[in-house]
């Protein structure tokens, strides 16, 4: 075990830990924001930058301050380490510039975006972004793209998270969809245009932290709020079986997987289980679902 | 007049073929070296030379190839980084055009030094006539048993190869060189951890630049002592410096370390003064990455100290009035320069080439490259320029990569320096709207 200090708050970790899951495990809410790094998926995390922090003392053995910010979600814990989060000003001013980044050419359509009320991006920019931006030019936008029946991606929402990679990559078997292009031109997609199908190809929505990957047979059904998120499970042979369904009265409007108190999935489900059970019969529901304690959904719920 | 120690020889005619580079004392060093020295005397000799990367950061060579991991059972490998495509560099090219030998036996010393019976060149994909060149030299150097199997009739055995880019400047970065090499997308990896430790494969790799590789046959023939009586203080040794802009005499130039800049620009051994008797406004000393100076700080200290061409005295005053050595891409620019123009092409460089992976840098080259495109087509507004400074702010030091920084420093520094340009092309649109418009000193009409 190893003793870190975060934001003057003293806690215990396993060695390994990193910063972000130290922060987590001192309280979630108050953890660095993270958007690209995702506990289940190897290798994801680094990209964003929002979760910069700066490590005013790297060990007692090494009293000096990491020259620059340091990436929580990938930085490793020392023993002595000494860290400063929501109370460094020049890692809220980082963060901010961070978030005007991820925004600059984002289209903000929340209104028309299924994702609304679940959004990460949203929840960011509301908690550590700016009120205005000087940005001015005009917003990037992408040709639409088809990648099938069950998935609709929409480029110009996608912040270049990488994590539907790496669920494709570490999920799915063979991979159909990259990264293309380079810079502010690099884009979600199949090359050759082609439909992303296979058991787990709907974590990838999952994992979006905005609205580019979304359940197309759930498309502008309804608000994500007016939905009531349930636990449930049904023996499945290919996978876990445990889900969250979101009914309107007894219909499952849609199925998606579990998370955990910072909204990363905790466990994959198929393509059988989030498409094609859509009734109440085939599924055992244990109780209200836990929700991520800045969801908007939690203002219609009682989280349990 | 000058040393010469990386392109000693270099006039002689068919110095490019083995026999010629042999009978002038070529691969002596290997022969030293693998004859009457073990890998770790080579490494001391390096070190003591006090020889740094010349690949622009100047870190030390001795010290880096301490660092590479010798316990671990894995294979190590030597990887030499000629993907030289930082804008005002060409001085790679222009040693490995010359003397290609120079290079290999350069590497052909440092694998035995480092251990490493593999080892690749990466080379930019637009040099493909040198790749060729390059390989035609190992060829040769393996049918006199130089490499290969067995070199010298000794234990110790080196597969070299040469390995060309797609052309894209990220692949310069040495960890986006290192995903290149095996294949994959050139995207900067995280550091830690650093090559030393887990590099090509992930297994421990040294990674240098050909000017680097190439000076160490000197140093092991020599002694790392003789080399370090070379240059001044922590800057030992010669340079290549690749000279361009409005001089007389635009060229790769192998300079001693510690030559004081006025007499690298005006003498006639080497830059000849400016072009058609202007004068001098402004000096990107190391490749378009680092920050521009305007000529009364190139030439001298803000302490009004004459300014060498070393590592410490370019880099004096920091970045508010200092700049630094690099990659020595020493590009001049005389008084009817435009800045705002100029550093709208390295922004629009530093755009193209970002690999997108980490945001601030991917979304705020972007930014800034269009907003510079405004101000210098007559469109800017006056909070432009504070704007370009902040967004510079947000992306220097929060990257996976010093793209990211090297991005920002031109268009800071130019900002700092030349503020009163970008004000005056806000002010006057009309004035500028000529693509091939001249910068007009304020006060001329
Ligand atoms: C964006 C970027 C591009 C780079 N391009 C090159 C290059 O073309 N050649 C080079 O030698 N080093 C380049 N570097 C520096 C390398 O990462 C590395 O520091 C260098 O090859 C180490 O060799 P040295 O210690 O011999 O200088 C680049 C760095 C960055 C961040
Ligand atoms: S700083 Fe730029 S080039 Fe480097 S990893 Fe980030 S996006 Fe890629
Ligand atoms: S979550 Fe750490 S960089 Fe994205």
């Amino acid at each position: 075990m190893v003793k870190i200090t975060i934001d003057g708050i003293e806690i215990e970790v396993a060695a390994g830990t990193t910063i972000l899951d130290a922060a987590r495990q001192i309280n979630p809410e108050t953890a660095p924001p993270a958007m690209c790094f995702h506990s289940k998926l190897e290798g994801s995390g680094g990209k964003c930058r929002t979760c910069l922090v700066k490590v005013t003392k790297t060990s007692p053995s090494n009293p000096r301050p990491m020259p620059k910010l340091a990436p929580s979600c990938r930085t490793f814990v020392e023993d002595g380490m000494e860290v400063e989060n929501n109370r460094s000003e020049e890692v809220l001013e980082a963060r901010k510039g961070v978030v005007e980044l991820l925004l600059i050419n984002h289209p903000l359509d929340c209104p028309i975006c299924d994702q609304a009320g679940e959004c990460d991006l949203q929840n960011l920019a509301f908690e550590h972004g700016a009120e205005t931006t000087d940005y001015q030019e005009e917003r990037r936008r992408f040709p639409a793209k088809a990648i099938g029946d069950l998935i609709q991606l929409q480029m110009n929402r996608c912040i270049l998270c990488f994590r539907c990679v790496y669920v494709a990559d570490q999920l799915t078997d063979g991979r159909h969809h990259g990264v293309l292009g380079r810079g502010d031109s690099s884009e979600i997609g199949t090359y050759i245009e082609a439909a992303i199908d296979n058991d787990f190809s709907g974590n990838m929505i999952d994992v979006c932290p905005v609205g580019a990957l979304t359940d197309r047979t759930f498309r502008f059904k309804s608000r994500v709020w007016f939905s009531k998120p349930m636990a449930a499970h049904r023996t499945c042979e290919k996978c876990c079986g445990n889900a969250v369904l979101w009914l309107k009265g007894n219909e499952i409007l849609r199925v998606s997987g579990r998370r955990n108190d910072v909204g990363e999935v905790t466990e994959f489900i198929c393509n059988t289980c989030r498409f094609d059970t859509k009734s109440l019969h085939l599924w055992e529901v244990e109780g209200p679902a836990r929700i991520s304690r800045d969801s908007v959904i939690s203002q219609n719920h009682t989280p349990s | 007049m000058s040393r010469k120690i990386l392109l000693e020889n270099g006039d002689i005619s068919g110095i490019d073929q083995f026999d010629i580079y042999r009978q002038h004392g070529g691969y002596q060093s290997v022969e030293k070296a693998i004859k009457t020295m073990t890998p770790l005397e080579v490494v001391d000799e390096v070190k003591k030379s006090g020889l740094r990367g010349r690949g622009g950061a100047g870190f030390s060579t001795g010290m880096k190839w301490s660092f590479l991991d010798r316990k671990s059972d894995k294979p190590r490998y030597l990887v030499c980084n000629a993907d030289e495509s930082e804008p005002g560099t060409f001085k790679d090219r222009y040693l490995m055009e010359k003397i290609p030998h120079r290079l290999i036996e350069g590497m052909i010393v440092s694998s035995y030094a480092l251990g490493a019976s593999r080892a690749y060149i990466y080379i930019r994909g637009e040099l493909m006539w040198l790749a060729k060149r390059l390989e035609n030299a190992i060829g040769e150097a393996k049918a006199h048993g130089l490499l290969g199997d067995n070199i010298l009739g000794s234990d110790y055995s080196l597969d070299l190869v040469v390995h060309p880019g797609g052309g894209a400047y990220i692949c310069g970065e040495e960890s986006a060189l290192l995903e290149s090499l095996e294949g994959k997308r050139g995207y900067p990896r995280l550091k830690p951890p650093f090559p030393a430790i887990s590099g090509l494969y992930g297994c421990p790799t040294v990674i240098n630049n050909v000017e680097s590789i190439a000076a160490v046959p000197w140093i092991v023939t020599h002694g790392g002592e003789e080399y370090s009586k070379i240059g001044i203080e922590k800057s030992s040794g010669t340079k290549l410096i690749s000279a361009s802009g409005h001089i007389n005499r635009p060229g790769v130039y192998e300079i001693e370390l510690g030559l004081p800049v006025e007499e690298f620009i005006y003498s006639d051994a080497y830059c000849g003064g400016i072009r058609n008797g202007r004068t001098l406004k402004a000096v990107v000393a190391g490749g378009s990455s680092v920050p521009i100076l305007p000529a009364e700080l190139i030439l001298r200290t803000a302490a009004g100290i004459p300014r060498l061409m070393t590592y410490e005295s370019l880099s004096d005053g920091g970045f508010q009035t200092g700049t630094m050595l690099g990659s020595g891409g020493f590009i001049v620019m005389d008084d009817t320069t435009c800045i705002v123009r100029n550093t709208w092409n390295f922004a629009r460089f530093y755009h193209h080439e970002s690999c997108g992976q980490c945001s601030p840098c991917r979304e705020g080259t972007g930014w800034m490259e269009k907003v510079l495109h405004r101000i210098e087509h007559g469109h800017g507004t006056p909070k432009d320029i504070d704007l370009l400074v902040d967004i510079a702010k947000k992306i220097e030091g929060k990257t996976i990569c010093a793209l990211g920084d090297a991005a920002a420093w031109p268009i800071a520094s130019a900002i700092r320096h030349f503020r009163h340009e970008f004000e005056y092309h806000i002010a006057h649109p009309d004035k500028i709207t000529d693509p091939d418009h001249v910068y007009q000193p304020m006060g001329t009409k």
